[in-house]
């Protein structure tokens, strides 16, 4: 789109055709987006990306040459009902496209737990998720579960890809956990997936994640962590210091955070001095609840081995 | 007879299916059903009662700082601290709820509704100066305008002049509604689901920068939310005078009020609220009776759970069973008095009027006049369009002064024990209706926690005697011009605008 808007924006004025055709200079990439057990905060999150801009997302190129259209997503879109499927049914029809799956698949009573046009959700995501060329789990319902897998699960939620390996369905994968993420965090990831498609095994670690985003600890990039280093703990909840007497899961916890903040940069988790509790991670509410409780050897230990 | 199922409705906030019997021209019967089930409720149990003021936030991504609220006051109140919140704790909380609002509203109008009311066919024709506009009109003139069309076919009637305001807003409100959530996160760390609401208070003290920040932003948002949203939600409401007739249901409306006005201390915890409470038990009656909680039940006769999740929030449970005859939603249906209410800002603003409070009478007053109606037509499709937009304007102007009472460095929470056993109610003012949690406490630990959503209430099925929820009632009656392309009916529901994570959660 930004070839038609420098074109448009010049004075000679374009026909319909010469639009078209230079619109053929953008390579759309077609974008579904499907809600399991979710909350919506994942898309909400979306909205909230300083640049680009959700504008910019659905109207510009995502990385030069290449857009993402984004065919169907329950949240905005205009059509309704039968006529929603329908544009899902046409996407799905013509191939190519990168489906994102927010929310985790409840697999329980044939997957009564969460229906969309009478089709269990389990059955839609495997559909979709066999044609897709790629597939990006947005969140850390879709991406291990998550919230509504917390014990005792009485809608049997797993993972998109645990399901989709129970399905034999081998579409590859990649997960941008966080509850919600960032939207950096997505917005980088799908942007590689669009200039090079999934990416390689050693761009990746070991629950799925994008390195490049969930490199590092946020342990080794707090601001706090002078306050660690000289024992200046935060024995309640509302003192200053370093949190991980109250329960702070940001040693064991890959995340972006401190680096990048969250709307804009504004404050974050620790900046506002609350313990992180670790939602990027798989385990997550589980293995870190209590929430507010010093996370010991065990615990630690339990959340290297889910990783490996 | 024609059977209509609208499934998925999109522009909403997860997971609702409308079943529709249409018979000459007009709906007979209307059937409302939540399509996801979590159990957030039973998974609450058994856990450090703190970690509910995260984990309800996960209830929803949209108002997750509602349910934050009402953990807080849950917990304050079994940790019997409700009357030592310091000023500093309850005013960010206050801040952080009104953020929420804000954002909230301005996504329902723009983001969610809009698009029931223009044509985006009618942008595409138009040369705008704006370049968010012009981008968006190119956009439409080359591609196959997904995801904004294909819409239903209908009577849009803005015209281009107005759809290109509206279009405008709605690009504009994009950013509005992110700097509403950098209000929240100016005290609450992040957004969506917060990390700054605790037992006790917030977590953080507030300091200059932080309130600088937050002011300049909150100026901006008061702008747009004065001089384009309430002023084009009555631009709408004029254009589509007919909808005030249009989409009225149940008789009764309730609401518990919410955001504090003043010290919990000097008040033992029973502050007077920014918005307050009430139940209207017709909308022509001239005075509002007190609610009384424990004439709330919930009944699961058309809901797919075991009998345990009948009766009293406090002693309820939300057990399921997939396979219930006679079941069509995983909603439950809260009863007042064994009767259906509307709850959202058409209630609220409703009862507020009606009690006096004195912000809402003169904003809705000079809106009712400009829109050109009375207060009783504000249970209907535009009805409740309006009141939202006005309410948003209260919080806005609500908030300043909030903000304005911050003593800078002190204090924001108070310390507690968490008691051996315990209950605790936590009852607010939620975007879309008053919100209510229970919580029961023994050995430390959550027995038992009950939540009853706005959505809940609206969204209900049927009750034990069959008597259809606010959102059914409110599409019974209703003329359907075509059935293939049912946006009466769409409209109706979405001027609710239903939460369905949180209806059901």
């Amino acid at each position: 789109m930004i070839v038609i808007k420098d074109a448009i924006n010049s004075s000679e004025r374009l026909s319909v055709e010469e639009v078209g055709r230079l619109q053929e200079e953008t390579e759309v990439n077609p974008v579904i987006w499907i809600q399991g057990a979710a909350c919506t905060g994942c898309a909400i999150s979306l909205m909230n990306s300083p640049y680009p801009r959700l504008k910019n997302l659905l109207l510009d190129e995502l990385v030069p040459g290449k857009s993402i259209g984004l065919k169907f997503m329950a949240t905005l879109m205009g059509g309704t009902g039968k006529m929603a499927l329908e544009v899902l049914e046409r996407t799905k029809s013509a191939r190519g496209y990168i489906l994102v799956v927010d929310g985790a698949v409840p697999i329980g009573q044939d997957g009564k737990f969460c229906t969309v046009g009478d089709e269990p959700f389990s059955d839609q995501v495997a559909r979709l998720g066999e044609d897709a060329s790629a597939v990006v789990n947005i969140g850390t319902c879709s991406s291990y579960g998550g919230i509504p897998s917390g014990n005792p699960n009485l809608t049997d939620c797993i993972s998109v890809s645990e399901h989709l390996k129970q399905m034999g369905i081998l579409t590859p994968a990649i997960n941008v956990p966080g509850c919600p993420p960032e939207p950096s965090w997505f917005v980088d990831t799908l942007a590689h997936v669009i200039i090079s498609g999934i990416p390689q095994e050693d761009e990746v670690d070991d629950a799925g994640r994008l390195k490049e985003v969930y490199g590092e600890l946020i342990h080794n990039h707090c601001p706090r962590r002078g306050d660690f280093s000289t024992g200046n703990f935060a024995r309640t909840i509302g003192e200053e210091g370093c949190l991980v007497e109250v329960g702070c899961k940001g040693p064991y916890t890959n995340s972006p955070c401190p680096n990048r903040g969250w709307l804009e940069g504004l404050n974050w988790p620790i900046r506002n001095n609350h313990p992180c509790i670790g939602c990027t991670e798989p385990g997550f509410p589980d293995l870190m609840s209590p929430f507010y409780k010093k996370f010991g050897m065990e615990e630690a230990e339990e959340m290297y081995r889910r990783l490996k | 007879m024609r059977q209509v199922s609208i499934d998925p409705i999109t522009r909403i906030e997860g997971h609702l299916k409308i079943d529709l019997d249409i018979e000459k021209g007009a709906i007979t019967a209307a059937r409302s059903s939540g399509t996801l089930f979590r159990g957030l409720e039973e998974m609450l149990s058994g856990r450090d009662p703190r970690d509910a003021q995260r984990i309800t936030q996960r209830v929803c991504g949209v108002c997750p700082a509602a349910h934050a609220i009402a953990s807080v006051l849950a917990l304050d109140d079994a940790f019997g601290i409700r009357e030592k919140i310091p000023r500093n704790g309850w005013l960010t909380r206050n801040l952080i709820l009104g953020g929420n609002f804000i954002h909230s509203d301005v996504l329902h109008f723009y983001h969610l509704s809009a698009l029931d009311y223009m044509n985006p066919g009618d942008l595409a024709g138009l040369e705008s100066r704006d370049p968010d506009l012009r981008d968006l009109e190119t956009y439409l003139k080359t591609s196959d305008g997904a995801p904004f069309v294909p819409e239903y076919a209908g009577d849009y009637r803005l015209g281009t002049g107005v759809t290109e305001d509206l279009a405008g807003d709605y690009l504009e409100a994009l950013e509005i509604r992110k700097k509403a959530h950098q209000l929240v996160a100016i005290f609450g760390g992040k957004m969506p689901h917060n990390m700054g609401t605790v037992a006790g208070g917030t977590t953080k003290k507030p300091d200059l920068d932080s309130m600088t920040k937050f002011r300049s932003r909150l100026e901006e948002i008061k702008e747009f939310v004065d001089h384009r949203y309430l002023p084009g939600a009555i631009e709408l409401a004029r254009a589509y005078d007919d909808y005030f007739e249009i989409g009225e249901g149940v008789p009764g409306f309730i609401e518990y009020g919410g955001f504090y006005t003043e010290d919990y201390a000097e008040t033992h915890g029973d502050t007077k609220k920014g918005l307050e409470g009430g139940v209207l038990i017709n909308k022509s009656n001239p005075s509002v009776e007190e609610v009384n909680l424990e004439e709330i039940t919930e009944e699961v006769t058309h809901s797919w759970y075991t009998e345990d999740g009948r009766g009293h929030p406090g002693k309820a449970r939300s057990l399921p069973d997939a396979n219930k005859e006679g079941a069509y939603s995983w909603v439950k249906a809260p009863r007042y008095r064994g009767q259906p209410f509307e709850v959202g800002p058409a209630a609220r603003m409703m009862i507020n009027y009606k009690k006096g409070n004195e912000l809402v009478e003169r904003e809705l007053g000079m809106a009712m006049e400009e829109a050109g109606v009375g207060l009783g037509r504000l249970p209907s499709v535009m009805g409740r369009h309006l009141a939202r937009a006005v309410e948003c304007k209260c919080i806005v102007r609500m908030m300043e002064g909030w903000i304005e009472r911050l003593e800078p460095k002190a204090p924001a929470c108070v310390g507690y024990e968490i008691p051996e056993r315990g209950r605790g109610v936590g009852l607010t003012s939620a975007p879309r209706g008053m919100l209510g949690h229970w919580i029961e406490i023994e050995d430390k630990r959550i027995k038992n926690y009950q939540l009853v959503v706005p959505t809940t209430w609206n969204a209900s099925p049927r009750d034990g005697s069959g008597v259809p929820g606010p959102i059914e009632q409110a599409l019974i009656g209703t003329s359907i011009d075509d059935p293939d392309n049912p946006l009466e009916a769409a409209r109706i529901v979405r001027s609710f605008d239903p939460c369905m994570a949180c209806a059901v959660h």
